[in-house]
């Protein structure tokens, strides 16, 4: 059997390392069981001529057309946004696009300043220090100064404007509208030991040069220099509870398929907003009939996706396509509430610079723009290299229907149950997608962009998995307490996506990441009365 | 021929996909580029059909029933009809088809030279990326503070 750790994190994604790293400092014995395996910079799509392609293979977004030994299936037919992750050291940050916004302050107040929801338990300001920590360990890129954000200083410059963001800023001042260079979890310079950017363009498959910051280069190689084991190929089936109702360890099938206990003090969920429900929901016991941390019935409910709204056009010269980190420049300029519009709360855009000539021809051709015969050839050359496009990021507000349960018949390959996925948009989200459409049409046509198209929802746009096991202060209207502690198991706590209460309108995993170092420091400040 | 069952398909599959693909991008003299037939292109979309490979066979057999007999044997007109309703249904099988194609025929050498791309993968050179013009941030610097307080 192996010997008891004191602090077992289950999860190498974003959240799992981060912890990992923080907690390091405390000397506690800390094991991290991973799923998938280590990744190699030289299995990177950008090392080979069918780079592009591996993005409907062995690098594909969704893990259903992926099948790799890591991952494992999702039923997602009953939503119009399908999931996508990534299984491996790293988790999703292997395959992120490294689009690196904060939440605002706002974000965490949702029900005091616009009537909906719920706020969440903890807020911005005592974040702060956190966000900080978190983008000096990630090594972000950006520029002090943005309006739409309290002042913070990003480690790095940011990325350069190129043809496309210039044409996107010109685009945005003739509105009147706010944009800013985005921050990016991507080293614009030499940053602690990491090489920077040098355009190849294509970061969501993985960075073969490591300038973008997974998890694998950034928190885990500090994380295991100062004590924490990190074990590759262990796929978790359930955490135990002993005769007192607390966590006592995890049952794991390890690289041979065998199956083992891990006994553990403290249990960590970093599995992300579909894993850990997933996970919580086949732990039942006697205690726990109803899935482990479940009294509430909210594990695996209030699922929020960001639905995003993209609209693309052409334009006439070519501009930076796939040569350079995708994601530019953001708006905040339709983020905060309205209340002379049909939707609460708002959006950001992400702009995005273009893509490479293959994606446009699958994509063209799907769309029904690009011919098949003779005019194939004089229609691809108007398209390649000239699309632009931006997408909203629009805010999905909790719904209990929306969620995630154990699909009844689908299993991994270890027989676990696959978790099974029920979505719907709501109206405020339709009407706040609507909104963004017409004005990413104003935008692309100030841009001089012709032919334009709308992707809404993006289908395979399930990146952002949040909301699952809430955090908050009621136990019965909640899955985890202020500092990520499960109201019923005073030993289990969760850091991943699935704590976030409400969604915002940004890209989350800044903000997992610094909830995460924050929950780390809580249990840290704790240490002697943990499971009070 | 040379592919006869490669990637699993059979003689009559290999033909069919051939002529299909030939269709879909023709060689062109007007742009100096090979069709999606060429023998190099095809045996690239031959060897890499990989996932593709259950939904192509399916194209295969849909778009031989939409001509009313073996897809390759049909003439022209008959082959254009077919592919044409094909295109016009979707879904699962035409996009495997498709992307089949044209994943291989826009990383060939000649095809990305003559869109005046280098035919390299990206690393370890990479591009470079033009700083562009910052003071364009210069109306946004000056606008007030946009956030909200929150109590
Ligand atoms: C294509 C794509 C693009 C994205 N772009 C962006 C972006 O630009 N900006 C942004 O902010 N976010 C982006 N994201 C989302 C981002 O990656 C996630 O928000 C973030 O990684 C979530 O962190 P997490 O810790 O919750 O989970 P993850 O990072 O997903 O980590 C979960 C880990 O748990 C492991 N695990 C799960 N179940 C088990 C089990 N039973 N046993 C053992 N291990 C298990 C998994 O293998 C995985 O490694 C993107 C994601 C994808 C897929
Ligand atoms: S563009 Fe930069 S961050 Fe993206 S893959 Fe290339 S080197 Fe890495």
């Amino acid at each position: 059997m192996n010997e008891t750790v004191d602090v077992l994190i289950i999860g190498a994604g974003a959240s799992g390392a981060a912890v990992a790293w923080s907690l390091a400092d405390t000397r506690m014995r800390i094991l991290c069981l991973e799923q998938g395996d280590w990744m190699k910079p030289t299995d990177y799509p950008t090392n080979g001529r069918d780079w592009e392609a591996r993005l409907y293979s062995d690098f594909a977004t969704s893990p259903n057309r992926r099948a790799r030994p890591a991952d494992y299936p999702i039923n997602d037919d009953n939503s119009p946004i399908k999931v996508v992750n990534f299984n491996g050291v790293g988790g999703s940050t292997i395959m992120y696009t490294a689009h690196y916004p904060r939440l605002h302050p706002s974000d965490f107040r949702v029900r005091t300043l616009d009537g909906v929801a719920d706020d969440w338990p903890v807020d911005y300001a005592t974040l702060e220090p956190f966000f900080a920590e978190n983008e000096r360990m990630t090594g972000v890129s950006g520029l002090a100064g943005d309006p739409a954000y309290p002042p913070k200083q990003p480690p790095m410059p940011p990325l350069p404007l190129g043809k496309s963001g210039a044409r996107f800023a010109n685009a945005m001042n003739q509105l009147g509208w706010h944009w800013w260079p985005s921050d990016t979890a991507v080293a614009t310079v030499e940053y602690e030991g990491r090489a920077p950017c040098i355009n190849l363009g294509h970061c969501t498959p993985g960075c073969a040069q490591g300038a973008k910051a997974s998890t694998d280069i950034t928190y885990w190689p500090a994380a295991i220099r100062a004590g924490v084991e990190l074990r590759t190929r262990c796929r978790v089936r359930e955490i135990t509870v002993n005769e007192h109702g607390m966590a006592s360890g995890a049952i794991y099938y390890d690289a041979d398929g065998v199956e083992k206990f891990q006994p553990a003090e403290v249990v960590v969920m970093a599995c992300n907003g579909v894993g850990t429900p997933r996970l919580l929901l086949n732990s039942v016991s006697g205690c726990f009939p109803g899935g482990l941390a479940n009294s509430s019935g909210l594990v695996g409910k209030n699922l929020m996706f960001h639905p995003y709204a993209q609209v693309f056009g052409y334009v006439e010269e070519p501009l930076d396509s796939n040569r350079a980190p995708p994601l530019c420049l953001w708006s905040m300029e339709f983020y905060e509430t309205d209340p002379s519009r049909d939707f609460v709360r708002g959006y950001a855009f992400q702009f995005g610079r273009g893509i490479g000539p293959v994606t446009e021809a699958i994509f063209s051709d799907a769309d029904g723009r690009l011919p098949w015969g003779k005019d194939h050839h004089r229609v691809y050359r108007k398209l390649v290299g000239r699309r632009i496009g931006l997408s909203a990021i629009c805010e999905d507000l909790p719904e209990e229907h929306n969620r995630v349960t154990l699909d009844p018949v689908l299993k991994d390959g270890h027989g676990i149950p696959a978790p099974k996925v029920d979505y719907t948009l709501s109206s405020n989200s339709l009407r706040m997608m609507d909104h963004g459409i017409a004005r990413a049409k104003e935008v692309l046509a100030a841009a001089g962009a012709t032919n334009v198209g709308v992707h809404s929802p993006i289908l395979n746009g399930g990146w952002h998995l949040l909301g699952t096991a809430r955090m908050g202060k009621d136990p019965s209207r909640s899955v985890v307490n202020e500092w990520g502690r499960s109201h019923d198991v005073k030993n289990l706590f969760i850091v991943d996506g699935s704590i976030f209460v409400t969604s915002g309108g940004v890209n989350p995993t800044c903000t997992i990441q610094a909830l995460a170092l924050y929950i780390a420091d809580s249990m840290k400040q704790r240490l002697a009365t943990l499971f009070d | 021929m040379e592919n006869d069952n490669a990637g699993g398909l059979s003689a009559a599959e290999l033909k069919d996909l051939r002529c299909v693909a030939g269709m879909m991008v023709p060689a062109s003299t007007e742009y100096a580029v090979p069709g999606a037939d060429d023998a190099a292109i095809f045996a690239d979309i031959v060897n890499s059909l990989g996932r593709d490979l259950g939904d192509v066979r399916r194209a295969l057999s849909t778009l031989s029933s939409l001509a009313g007999g073996a897809f390759a044997e049909q003439d022209v007109s008959r082959r254009e009809t077919a592919a044409a309703a094909f295109r016009e249904r979707g879904g699962a099988e035409v996009a495997a088809l498709s992307r089949a194609v044209l994943q291989c025929y826009y990383r060939d050498d000649r095809v990305v030279r003559s869109l005046g791309l280098e035919p390299r993968p990206p690393f370890p050179k990479g591009h470079t990326l033009e700083q562009g013009d910052w003071s364009l941030l210069d109306p946004v610097r000056a606008r007030p503070k946009m956030w909200r307080d929150a109590p």
